[in-house]
Order: C-alpha cells, then structure tokens, then sequence
C-alpha cells in the first residue's frame, strides 16, 4: 500500500478503524482532540459507533460497557484527561476486559501546559488508579510506530483481558509524517461468549455471564489478584517490545531514551559518531512490560562507562534503569518538560562531559 | 385449579441480603416480573449500581455488569451504543445517581439514550450506613447529620424526577412507591412500560421508587413504610413527569 501523509491524531484514528475497531468514545482536550474530529466523521462512513461523552470520567465507563459487551473500543485523551479516566482503567483491569487508550501526552502537574511531555510515564507503568493493576504500555517514536502500535494494541489487550495503553506525546499526535497501515497487523476479534455480558441468548449454554470487579471474600480477592499477577508475568515474559541503536560496536555510553524524546537521541548519537565518540540507545517500545533484561545486558557491556536516562519530564523512567542496572554500572538523568525538548546538541555536550 | 402465583423465571433462588422491611425485594420482583413478561430476560444486560443493591446479579437471573459509584448511566451507553440490539437498565440508589451520578445520569438522559434507569430513593444511604443523601428530608437525621439535616448547610433534597422532567429530549420520567399493595401494582406497570418503550426504541426511560430503609431510618418495617407515606410521599409526589407522548 502507498504510504499517505497524515498527522498523528488522525493516523491513530484511522489505524483503529484498520484494525477492526469500530467503536470510539472520547472527550475533546488538547493536543489530541484531531482523533476525535477525524473518527467523528469517519465511523458513521464505515458503520462504526461515535460519541462524543459528557466528561472524561464517563468516557472510561463507556469503554467499560462496551468492553464488558464483547465489542473492540478505544478512547484518546491526554494528561489530565487520562488522570480522570484512571478509576475506570483500574475497573477495567479488575473486571478483565480488553480496551485500548491512547494518552497523546502534555505538560503537567495539574493543568500544566499543552506542549509535549513524558510526564505521565509514572502514571502509565505504576499505576494511576487504585489497586494491584498494570496496563501495557506501548510507546511510539513516530507516526508510523503509532499506527502500528495502535493496530496491534486490540489483539493484545484480547490475549489478556486487560486494558493497553498507546502513549504518545503532543509531538507524535500533531506532525505530519508518511505513514502505511499494514494489513497483518489487523487481528480478528477474539469470541468472548465465555465472559462477556453480551446477552444469554448468544451462548449454547445459557449461564448468565458477570463482568465484575468485587470479590468480598479475601481469598478469592487475592487469588483474583494472583490470576492478574501471572497475566503481567507472561506480558514481561511474551511481549517485551525494545530497540537498541548503534550498539553493535564498542560504545562508552549507553542512552535510554523513548517516543520522541528517542528521535533527538538518534541524532546526537549520529552526530557523536561523526565526530568518533560511540554512543548506543536503549529504547523501550513497552514501557510495561519493561525491557528489564534487555537494558541490563546493554549496560553492562564492557566499553560503557556509564547510562543515561533522557526524558521529557524530571526523571521517571530513570528509576526503572536504575533498577534493572542493579548498580553496577552509574546511572545518570537529564530531562526537561512543559514543552521544552532537550536538542541534539544539548545531549552531545552532556554525553561528552559523562565520558570524560 | 391453575396455578396463580409463582417465582418469575428471571429471578434466582438465592436469599437476598436485604434487611427485613427493605425494599429492594419487592422491586427487584417486579424488574423480573416485566423481564418475564416482555421475553426479554437471555437478550438484557443489567448494570449494578455501588451500594445495598451491588448484588442484585445474585438475585436476577440474566447478564450483568457491576459499575462503579454512580457511572452506571455511562456503562449503559457503552453497551446500548455498541449493541443497540441488547435491552439495558441500571438499577441505581440514591447516593449513586443524585450524588456521585448526578453528571452521567442528566447527560444519559439528554442523549436519549434508549435504556431503562430503576432509580431506588429511600432518603439515605444504606450500604455505607445510613449517612445524609441529596434526597434526605429536612430535619431527617442520619449519621453525618445527626442533628437532622440542615438545609441551610446542605440544600433541599433533590426531585430527580421533577429534575429529569425538565430534560427537553424526549424520554419517559415516572415516580412510583412500594409502599402499599396499589403502589407495587402500579410501579409494575411503570416499570413494564420503561422496558416497552426501551424494546420499541422509542426513549429513554427512568422510573423513581420511594422506598424504604427501616434499619438506617432507626424504625421498624411497618412504622417505616408509615413514616415514608406521611414525610415522603408529600414532597416526592408519585405519578408520571414527563411521558414521550408530551414531546
């Protein structure tokens, strides 16, 4: 298929039409309200199902309904959108039902600004509603990667009942970039008569089916916490996601870096290289599952001297390289946030006063 | 001699957790009676409220999902909305829809969207214990009012269905009592007609039940139901609010 020009919003609206879904709730705020504009106009085309909710908070509960009916169902918002949608999501992972949403990440705390960010890297991977829950967390570094991230996000969320989280940034969801939707990402909706709350009539055996999240019993509450346990252990185990960059020679440092944040990266490694300083990236494509071992084994190879941790916020994801570093190697940070993106020739500067 | 009363089909044999003289028995009787009656009971998908009636897919027999404090009206979009063909209601209390709610309920409503709300006010909160309600009387004490609520602090109780009435999409607002035999036979056929017009697609539909708490009002079943007719019933005036007949 020939590639066509499209900005981020609209990409990944199109991109979950592409994947078979046909259903959207969402609540205008920016950087990313261009998804809900583009699929407003675009479901009604293909027989698909638009609304436009009263708030945030009821949008995560349509998703829950629609979900809990069996039916492939996304949402868009950012930051402060997302916040509002947390109870739903950890009602969503409690209940086990798959949904998508999309955080086209801006500036916070609070209202804060709407520039891109990584700000909610915490809130994505840590949790953000209450109880024992993960989401899995893809993180593209472009137009394209949002797409493909945003088609394959409903097969995963179907293989674990359990919500996905596509995070983005105001940069990935604004720029216009050439983009494919490539057709073996479309994944055929799984048969969810088993569990879903879709009506007895569908099912031979004629049991009611109970989309729910309280267990008053504490042991059947932890066993249920168990169960959900080892659906975030087979993630880590069977859908960790991860690129490395020029790390094939003898690099001296190794930078972490993600989404668009990764893109600068990139090119302050290019340019190093050209002038002889060998620099690697570790980018994490899931942020949840994280790629724990992956960045381990890259920061332990003998020529790096120590890790970097680059973010658009005030340092998040570092706390998770350090952690799987295990401190033998040093890890160090620079971000910066409400908008402002650290240039590649920022980057250089620090990379060379690191290595000395 | 036939058979003149039995068990609808769409409830279950299990003891509810209900206190003695509650309310939610006779409602959730005439839920299953109208889910019976219309044939609808293996093609509906019930939304369980926070509160007392949590439980209530323990006692009707067909599909359900549990929401959370007061966004049943939201999750009964999601579902009605992706699957038009499945017949949906919320069966919510007072604390759930005219506090926590009060924003998906109005927004469910003026949508129009074609599901069945049950709307249980007993003037307070039951499954936290019986603390003060946006439908609480003046005066009414209850655990976080316990001199009796003070309007002058927290407002009159709200009307829901005089509130809903004045919703300009086109729906159907009723306000029953199952506090008397006339009452329930009369609430049954509200409740049936809230179905009916979900079945025919015709509106949104939502029917207010003043009802019963003997255990946080502190009275006994008998003199609750008295006392709930003389306080009550005077300022929740039963009787249809807005039919889509007036549209």
């Amino acid at each position: 298929m020939a590639k066509v020009l499209m900005k981020g919003n609209e990409a990944i609206g199109e991109a979950a039409i592409r994947a078979g879904c046909l259903n959207y709730f969402a609540y205008p705020i920016t950087p990313q309200s261009e998804v809900a504009e583009y699929l407003s106009k675009r479901l009604p085309e293909v027989g698909g199902v638009f609304l436009q909710g009263e708030s945030e908070v009821a949008v995560g509960y349509m998703l829950f309904g629609a979900s809990g009916a069996g039916e492939r169902v996304m949402t868009t918002s950012s930051s402060p959108g997302i916040s509002l949608m947390s109870e739903a999501i950890s009602y969503i992972a409690g209940a086990e039902c798959p949904a998508v949403f999309v955080n086209i990440m801006r500036g916070g705390p609070g209202l804060g600004g709407i520039l891109p960010s990584q700000g909610d890297y915490f809130q994505a991977t840590k949790g953000g509603g209450h109880g024992d829950y993960h989401l899995l967390v893809l993180a593209p570094d472009g137009v394209q990667e949002a797409v493909e991230m945003t088609m394959q996000a409903f097969g995963l969320a179907e293989k674990y009942r359990n919500p996905v989280m596509v995070m983005g940034d105001g940069m990935i969801g604004q720029m216009m970039e050439p983009v494919e939707f490539p057709d073996d990402l479309k994944t055929e909706p799984t048969n969810k008569d088993d569990w879903a709350s879709n009506g007895m009539s569908t099912r031979k055996s004629k049991k009611k089916n109970l989309v729910k999240s309280l267990f008053l019993d504490p042991a059947e509450l932890n066993q249920h916490n168990l169960n959900l346990k080892a659906k975030y252990e087979q993630m880590k185990k069977e859908d960790v996601q991860y690129e490395l960059y020029n790390a094939d020679g003898d690099y001296q440092i190794l930078i972490a870096s993600y989404g668009t944040m990764s893109r600068v990266c990139r090119t302050a490694i290019d340019m190093l290289k050209a002038e002889g300083i060998e620099a690697a990236m570790f980018r994490p494509k899931t942020l949840f599952p994280f790629p724990e071992k992956q960045v381990h084994d890259a920061a332990l190879k003998e020529t790096c001297k120590c890790v970097i941790s680059i973010e658009m916020s005030m340092g998040q994801m570092v706390e998770d390289v350090q952690r799987c570093v295990m401190g033998k190697k040093p890890v160090e940070f620079y971000g910066e946030c409400g908008g402002e993106i650290p240039s590649p020739e920022k980057i250089m500067e620090i990379v060379k006063e690191l290595i000395g | 001699m036939g058979k003149a009363f039995s068990k609808p089909e769409a409830l279950t044999d299990n003891y509810t957790h209900y206190c003695p003289g509650c309310t939610h028995g006779i409602v959730h009787r005439l839920v299953a009676e109208a889910i019976d009656e219309l044939g609808i009971r293996e093609n509906t998908v019930g939304i369980a409220p926070v509160g007392c009636a949590v439980m209530i897919y323990d006692y009707i027999n067909c599909d359900f999902q549990e929401a959370a404090h007061g966004r049943a009206p939201a999750m009964a979009t999601g579902i009605k909305r992706v699957r038009p063909d499945l017949m949906v209601f919320t069966y919510q209390g007072d604390g759930d829809l005219a506090s926590i709610g009060m924003g998906e309920i109005i927004h469910a409503a003026n949508r129009g969207e074609k599901i069945t709300v049950i709307f249980i006010n007993n003037a307070i909160y039951g499954m936290t214990g019986g603390q003060m309600a946006p439908t609480t009387m003046p005066g009414q004490r209850a655990t976080t009012a316990p001199a009796g609520r003070d309007t002058a602090q927290t407002g009159m109780p709200i009307r829901m269905a005089n509130l809903m009435s004045e919703i300009v999409t086109p729906g159907y607002v009723t306000r029953q009592a199952v506090l008397k035999p006339q009452m329930v036979n009369k609430c049954k056929k509200a409740i049936k007609k809230a179905f009916q017009y979900q079945m025919d697609n015709t509106c949104f539909s939502f029917v207010e039940v003043v009802s019963t708490c003997p255990t946080n009002w502190g009275m006994t079943p008998i003199n609750a139901l008295k006392w709930a007719e003389e306080t009550l019933l005077p300022y929740y005036e039963l009787g249809d609010y807005k039919t889509p007949e007036d549209a």
